[in-house]
């Protein structure tokens, strides 16, 4: 079972994230990671969804995000080649002892501290899931007081819409 | 011209075609209500909310039209959820108009206030919240076309009551739909119909097993021409019964669960099947790796997610029935001979047949009711059915001659469906017979709209095969739980006859085998009521044959 990003666009109108929601929770499909935004056009808006699921699965979830009648374009991006993001926000422990150490860790990533406490900081960085996985073990050492990630979302590179 | 958004909803209404809509007033629908007042679309006034959505749905499937209903907000609205959830499973379009709270109050839970959209979401087709006097027009239309077109559904359209009581300048005209994530589907892969051609020109055992698509296509005649072109036997599902005339020679009946002997048989033994307008439900595969075993599948359908939903398709085919057969046939050679495989089916036809029992205590059969009224009406009624054996009773033994003549409730099996449901059909065919056979049970879920049928003085016939049990659910309690009969006893009932007296219907018993034809044939007569008959049937009668849950086709239990 592979892990698959859906790229929706939809009429940018209430409810519509409902509709989408709703289907996937009735038809037991598990979403990975959800996320809604604005496009160039402000009537539509793109739901980025990864899901996971075997070929059949997907063409399911595909044939019946058509039926939803707001629902405009449906593609799966999981083989095209695209440029994807997430973004995260890590509060760590951070006393004197070990704050070289982390920021270390930070530039490797070429992430950002955005905040600095007593004995915390906070880290924000971007990049593939890949690259969001990797930063957040090296940083579990230190003890994650809270985390904050986006789900993803992607474009396609090149013409292809 | 400045109109109120109700006057502007009924103007629409009648832009729609719509002749006649089914409902129940209250508070937040005043306004609707007010604008019905003076209109000429006819108003069906039921006695429950319930009642009025069965009541469209059957007036949508008898004639093929949108079938239209009201109600106001929170429990008229609620109560109408089962009916929308009936005619979203069957695939029956239909509009529903909810009445909803003043829009400043929405989301404060106001007196009477239902999420309706929220709660109908899953259950529709699509559903608005109309949210300006200026958006009814196209409000309405859309739902029209959403309800109607590709494979049809029920749509809500929840009204604020100010939106229907605010006035604007109304000209009458209304824009085309324009829906970018929605098209109406047409056309077909011609390729994909070349090589249905091909597998059917090659095929030596052939099926058709069609559905309730076959009829919303309205593509019987084109069913008809493909099998008496190739002398293909057709099978019928539950909901397709009446697309294919149940007389004539090369038909099957019913396959599947409760489906003949010779059907299922067919299933097992075909190497092609023509699937038309169907959607490989569970009660009719039974187990899903053992349905067709030597059969390639065509799979016809307007729903491209019904394709390869439960079984894989050899030749998916995505358009509507009646185009795609027509396509088919034209580049079909007739066949004359009739094969070996034909002779095979009619020599289980002839050895398997539908038969029943009889009773011990000297009962009458509710099979023999059924035969019977087939018997007086010959195929030229409307039968609507409750749910349980009274309802596959229904499909087996009467033989159907046309398509939207058998009303039933096959997705969500809803009691109570079939008498509202003939009310609904009675009014869209006055000239037709129209019949409810009914079970004991069932027919207690809706009987309050005795009251609708005679303020309308709509003869309808409701024949109740009075067990006195939940006999569907009693025939598993034997079969399957060492028959413990868990509150499926059910004789403590009313007395029907006097029940119908008190509305003012007519109201028979019938106890010996004797009196059935006469008292059908009296009750055919009654033109300005409904009638009610209480059949006393053999108490623990069970449907045969029968597919086990979860078995093969060819397993199938008693009717030997
Ligand atoms: C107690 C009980 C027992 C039952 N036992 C049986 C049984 O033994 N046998 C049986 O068959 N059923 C039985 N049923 C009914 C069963 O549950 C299903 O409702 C039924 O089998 C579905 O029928 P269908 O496949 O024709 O699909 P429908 O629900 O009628 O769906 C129609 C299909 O056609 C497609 N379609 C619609 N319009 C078009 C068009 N214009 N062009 C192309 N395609 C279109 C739709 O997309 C859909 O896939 C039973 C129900 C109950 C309550
Ligand atoms: C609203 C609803 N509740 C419960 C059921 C479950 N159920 C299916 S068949 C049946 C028995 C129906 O009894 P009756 O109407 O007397 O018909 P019979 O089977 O005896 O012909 C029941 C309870 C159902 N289908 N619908």
């Amino acid at each position: 079972m592979k892990k698959h990003t859906l790229s929706v666009t939809v009429e940018n109108k209430p409810g519509v994230l409902t509709r989408v929601t709703t289907l996937f929770r009735r038809r037991v499909y598990n979403i990975e990671s959800l996320t809604v935004g604005a496009t160039e056009n402000p009537t539509i808006s793109r739901i980025t969804i990864v899901v996971t699921g075997d070929k059949k699965i997907i063409e399911q979830v595909t044939k019946q995000l058509y039926k939803l009648v707001d629902v405009i374009k449906v593609v799966d991006i999981t083989d095209e080649r695209s440029v994807e993001r997430e973004l995260v926000l890590i509060k760590v422990k951070a006393d004197n002892n070990v704050r070289a150490e982390i920021v270390q860790i930070v530039d490797i990533f070429r992430a950002r501290i955005v905040d600095i406490g007593r004995n915390t900081l906070i880290v924000e960085a971007t990049g593939d899931s890949r690259k969001i996985d990797a930063i957040e073990e090296s940083l579990n050492p230190f003890g994650i007081v809270e985390l904050v990630r986006t789900g993803k979302i992607a474009i396609v590179r090149g013409g292809k819409a | 011209m400045k109109l109120k958004g109700a006057e502007i909803l009924l103007h629409c209404l009648k832009e729609e075609g719509v002749d006649t809509v089914f409902g129940y007033p209250g508070g937040a629908v005043l306004p609707i209500y007010d604008a019905i007042y003076d209109s000429d679309i006819r108003h069906i006034l039921a006695r429950h909310e319930q009642g009025a959505a069965h009541a469209a749905d059957g007036y949508a499937r008898a004639t093929g039209k949108v079938g239209v209903c009201i109600s106001t907000s929170g429990p008229g609205a609620t109560n109408l959820i089962t009916g929308i959830a009936t005619a979203n499973m069957d695939s029956v379009p239909m509009v529903c108009f909810t009445g909803q709270v003043g829009s400043a109050l929405i989301g404060r839970d106001a007196f009477q206030e239902a999420d309706i959209t929220g709660i109908t979401l899953p259950i529709t087709k699509h559903n608005y919240l109309v949210e300006k006097t200026e958006d009814v027009a196209r409000v309405v239309k859309e739902a029209f076309h959403i309800a109607r077109s590709n494979r049809p559904g029920p749509v809500v359209v929840d009204l604020p009551k100010d939106i229907m009581e605010n006035s604007i300048e109304f000209k009458g005209d209304r824009e085309e739909v324009n829906l970018r994530g929605y098209r109406v589907m047409k056309g077909y892969n011609s390729g994909q119909v070349i090589s249905a051609v091909e597998h059917i020109h090659k095929a030596e055992r052939p099926v058709i097993y069609a559905g309730g698509g076959v009829i919303s296509s309205n593509a019987s005649a084109e069913l008809r021409e493909l099998a008496e072109k190739r002398k293909i036997p057709v099978t019928t599902t539950l909901m397709g019964i009446g697309c294919f005339p149940g007389t004539n020679y090369l038909a099957l009946g019913m396959l599947g669960m409760h489906g003949t002997r010779y059907a299922n048989y067919a299933i097992g033994e075909a190497d092609l099947l023509i699937a038309v307008g169907v959607r490989f439900d569970d009660r009719v595969t039974g187990k899903i790796d053992t349905f067709a075993p030597h059969a390639r599948v065509i799979h016809i359908d307007i729903d491209a997610a019904e394709i390869g939903k439960n079984v894989d398709v050899d030749v998916p085919i995505v358009g509507q029935v009646k185009e795609v057969l027509q396509a088919i046939n034209q580049r079909l050679d007739e066949l004359d001979t009739y094969s070996e495989w034909n002779k095979t089916i009619d020599r289980w036809k002839e050895e398997f047949p539908l038969r029943y029992g009889t009773s011990s205590k000297g009962r009458i059969m509710p099979q023999h009711i059924i035969e019977k009224i087939y018997a007086l009406t010959q195929g030229e009624a409307i039968i609507t059915t409750e749910v349980g054996q009274n309802q596959m009773w229904a499909a087996q033994y009467y033989k159907y001659k046309y398509p939207r003549t058998f009303l039933t409730s096959g997705g969500l099996g809803t009691m109570g469906y079939g008498f509202p449901a003939a009310i609904g059909a009675k009014i869209a065919c006055p000239d037709k017979t129209v019949i409810d056979i009914a079970g004991d049970g069932s027919i207690q879920m809706n009987i309050q709209e005795l009251g609708t049928a005679v303020q309308y003085k709509l003869p309808v016939i409701i024949c109740i095969l009075n067990n006195q049990f939940l006999g569907m659910v009693r025939q598993w309690q034997g079969l399957f739980y060492g028959g413990r009969y868990s509150f499926t006893d059910i004789s403590h009932q009313p007395d029907f006859v006097k029940l119908a007296e008190a509305y003012d219907a007519i109201g028979m018993r019938i106890k010996d085998v004797g009196d059935v034809d006469g008292a059908l044939q009296e009750a055919l007569k009654v033109s300005d009521r409904p009638v009610v008959m209480d059949f006393w049937v053999e108490r623990e009668a069970d449907v045969y044959p029968m597919v086990p849950p979860g078995g093969s086709l060819f397993n199938m239990l008693g009717g030997e």
